[in-house]
């Protein structure tokens, strides 16, 4: 079984044409932007550019200024003026460039998008979609390296996102976009396709042509098995699925992947049943370990019924320092393949 | 001004005094001896806005249906002003299921998408929202705007000066409007903040800023009017600052001992000064005064009695509306 034959991809999609996730998220918006008018998308950077990691390529070309429309380095004003104009019932895609900016602007994000259709007893709604890259892995250092999607996920009031492959990240674009909630749609800049970084292969795949929704709280058993169930998301995917080919060549290991997809909602039931089967649960996330999804699985786990492991679960993820900025210090920290190999034959035995 | 606009800008300001003393008077009730800020009929924080009310009738007066408007954490007077269903948002208050939140937001979080009306209780992160509603109006090709309202201490927040850009950028039909009563809680605004008028800061951005002294109302109308039509007509935004007071504490519980200047407060208030004018121009006498006052305390007292017979919320409901 291969990734990209993953449980992600609709039953319609032609195997032939390939994007990069960053061609497929735009391809979303872009689908999107033709069907309702009311979507615009608004950041620094999103217009000729094209986003920084590529996420509205294309679009400026197509939709022009008065609708791909750059801002100025105010992440509070044109965030909250994204909350406003969802309130009078557009629905903007807002880009916070990178995930570690939020402290400039959580207050909009947490207080205000995230708050005001429960402090309106559900009379208001703020249909927008907030797009970041997160992550690190090529040395940008402590303060444009984080994922983050944790702290998201741990304030109510937005859902979640954080695809893993191009099929699944067109999908659940079009999927927020249409969605009555805030979404923070997290990407990982390690599965964009960038011309610019290293990355997996699996970075372009196989994306259908017409628009398509993935269902937003709906994991993905991105490979099965019966050994130990490795729960994560993003380009972790990725290496687990890597670990998870090499084990069952070398050890006749059968890892089963689980990608979550969203955050929020978390699809608690995947996992359970994932768990039931195996026995044996290993989290890869490559936000902080403590206090965040990490702890979360492992809490489903125990809340439901502990007995369902047979092994102490394991985590692998960054250890609570902040993300380093020299090559070996940072690879050290990331939860790359060899960190989670160890950790699965640890579970297994192997 | 004709006499029929000043007898409104009058009447609007005696509904929200009625209207925030009557709140004075039930958040006090329930709360002796020992006042216990989480205790009573109306629990929480209370920023009750007596003084202020010249600001929000003299803007909202030009406003219309369709017009937006975002309120800071002391939001009575301008929610009235702008026509917030009086009913709900006193059962908000009272935290009851037949508010505008069904009881989950409160005073400081008063929502009414009827009359585009929202609130921030977090010093000028209202102002963004607006902006936001603006750019829809405008992308709409409606001659709708907005209004932000927020505080002195407000015009020193990050979130102030990325507004003033953006909408003075965009040119949106939004206009700013600073109520300056001296105080940020304690702090006295020459202790925070370094020029005399925040509408000087409008220059900063290239759009017309104007400060209104002596907490005239009729100042506020005309001044609010210009600023109203030229964002209408796409002129882009404006800023006015409004000096005012605030008659009563930061909020219900402030020993207010920082504020030297309390002795004189009760000789600012507002609505006496106002009232002594229109009579001294024939536009009000004792008959119309006492005739004002009766309509505004029998709406006041409907909503109490509205919010009171509102059910509270059932627990199991705690909950409800996360999501859509």
């Amino acid at each position: 079984m291969s990734a990209t034959d993953s449980a992600a991809r609709p039953a319609s999609a032609p195997a032939g044409r390939r994007l990069t996730t960053a061609r497929a998220i735009a391809e979303g918006i872009a689908q999107e932007m033709e069907r309702d008018p009311g979507v615009v998308v608004l950041g620094e950077d999103v217009g000729r550019y094209g986003g920084i990691f590529g996420a509205t390529g294309g679009l400026f070309d197509r939709f022009g200024a008065e609708r791909v429309i750059d801002t100025p380095i105010s992440e509070t004003a044109f965030i909250g003026l994204g909350v406003g104009a969802a309130v009078e019932g557009m629905r903007p895609v807002v880009e916070l460039m990178f995930a570690d900016f939020f402290g400039v602007a959580m207050d909009q994000i947490y207080n205000h998008m995230a708050k005001i259709h429960f402090e309106s007893g559900g009379n208001v709604r703020v249909p927008m979609v907030l797009m970041m890259a997160a992550g690190g892995g090529y040395s940008d250092a402590g303060q444009h390296s984080q994922c983050l999607w944790g702290t998201f996920a741990h304030l109510p009031g937005m859902k979640v996102v954080v695809p893993s492959n191009p099929a699944d990240a067109k999908g659940l674009m079009i999927s927020a976009i249409r969605d009555d909630n805030p979404v923070v749609y997290a990407f990982h800049k390690g599965i964009m396709g960038l011309p610019w970084m290293a990355k997996n292969p699996r970075s372009a795949g196989p994306v259908p042509q017409e628009p398509y929704e993935t269902p937003i709280g709906k994991a993905a058993v991105a490979r099965e098995g019966r050994d130990a169930t490795v729960v994560t998301v993003s380009l972790s995917v990725h290496h687990a699925l890597d670990v998870a080919d090499q084990m069952a060549a070398e050890h006749g290991v059968e890892l089963e992947v689980i990608d979550l997809r969203s955050l929020v909602p978390l699809d608690r039931g995947t996992v359970l049943s994932s768990v039931a089967k195996t026995g044996r649960l290993l989290i890869v996330d490559e936000d902080y370990q403590s206090f965040g999804m990490s702890g979360e699985i492992v809490a489903t786990v125990a809340e439901t019924d502990p007995g369902l492991l047979r092994m102490p679960a394991r985590r692998v993820a960054v250890p609570d320092v902040p993300i380093p900025y020299a090559r070996p210090l940072e690879q050290a920290v990331l939860p790359g393949p060899e960190r989670i190999r160890a950790a699965a034959r640890n579970l297994v035995g192997v | 001004m004709d006499d029929k606009s000043r007898l409104e800008l009058y009447r609007v300001m005696v509904l929200i005094r009625a209207y925030e003393e009557a709140i004075l008077r039930e958040y006090h009730a329930d709360k002796k001896p020992a006042f216990d800020i989480g205790a009573g009929l109306i629990p929480g924080e209370m920023h009750l806005s007596a003084g202020q009310e010249p600001v929000a009738a003299g803007v909202c007066a030009h406003l219309r249906a369709g017009d937006a408007v975002t309120a800071p954490h002391r939001p009575h007077h301008i929610a009235i002003a702008h026509g917030v269903d009086l009913d709900k948002m006193t059962a908000e208050i009272f935290g009851r299921e037949g508010g505008l939140g069904h009881g989950r937001g409160g005073h400081m979080h008063l929502f009414d998408p009827a009359v585009h009306f929202s609130c921030s209780g977090i010093i000028a992160e209202g102002l963004p929202p607006a902006l936001g509603q603006a750019f829809a109006f405008q992308r709409r090709g409606s001659d709708a705007v907005a209004v932000a309202f927020t505080g002195e201490g407000a015009a020193n927040q990050g979130a102030f000066h990325e507004s003033l850009n953006l909408a003075a950028l965009w040119k949106l039909p939004v206009v700013f409007v600073v109520e300056d009563n001296d105080w940020a809680i304690s702090v006295p605004r020459e202790a925070s903040t370094a020029i005399a008028s925040n509408a000087a800061r409008a220059a900063a951005y290239g759009i017309p800023g104007q400060r209104i002294e002596d907490n005239d109302v009729e100042a506020v109308y005309t001044a609010a009017g210009d600023a109203v039509a030229r964002a209408r007509a796409g002129g882009g935004p404006a800023l006015l600052e409004v000096h005012t007071v605030r008659l009563w504490g930061h909020f219900e519980g402030d020993p207010q001992a920082y504020r030297p200047d309390l002795a004189e407060v009760p000789g600012r208030d507002p609505i006496p000064a106002y009232e002594a004018r229109l009579t001294e121009a024939g536009v009000l006498d004792a008959a119309a005064v006492s005739a004002i006052r009766a309509e505004a305390a029998a709406r006041v007292a409907k909503a109490v009695e509205f919010a009171k017979a509102s059910p509270v919320p059932a627990p199991e409901t705690a909950r409800d509306y996360v999501f859509a």
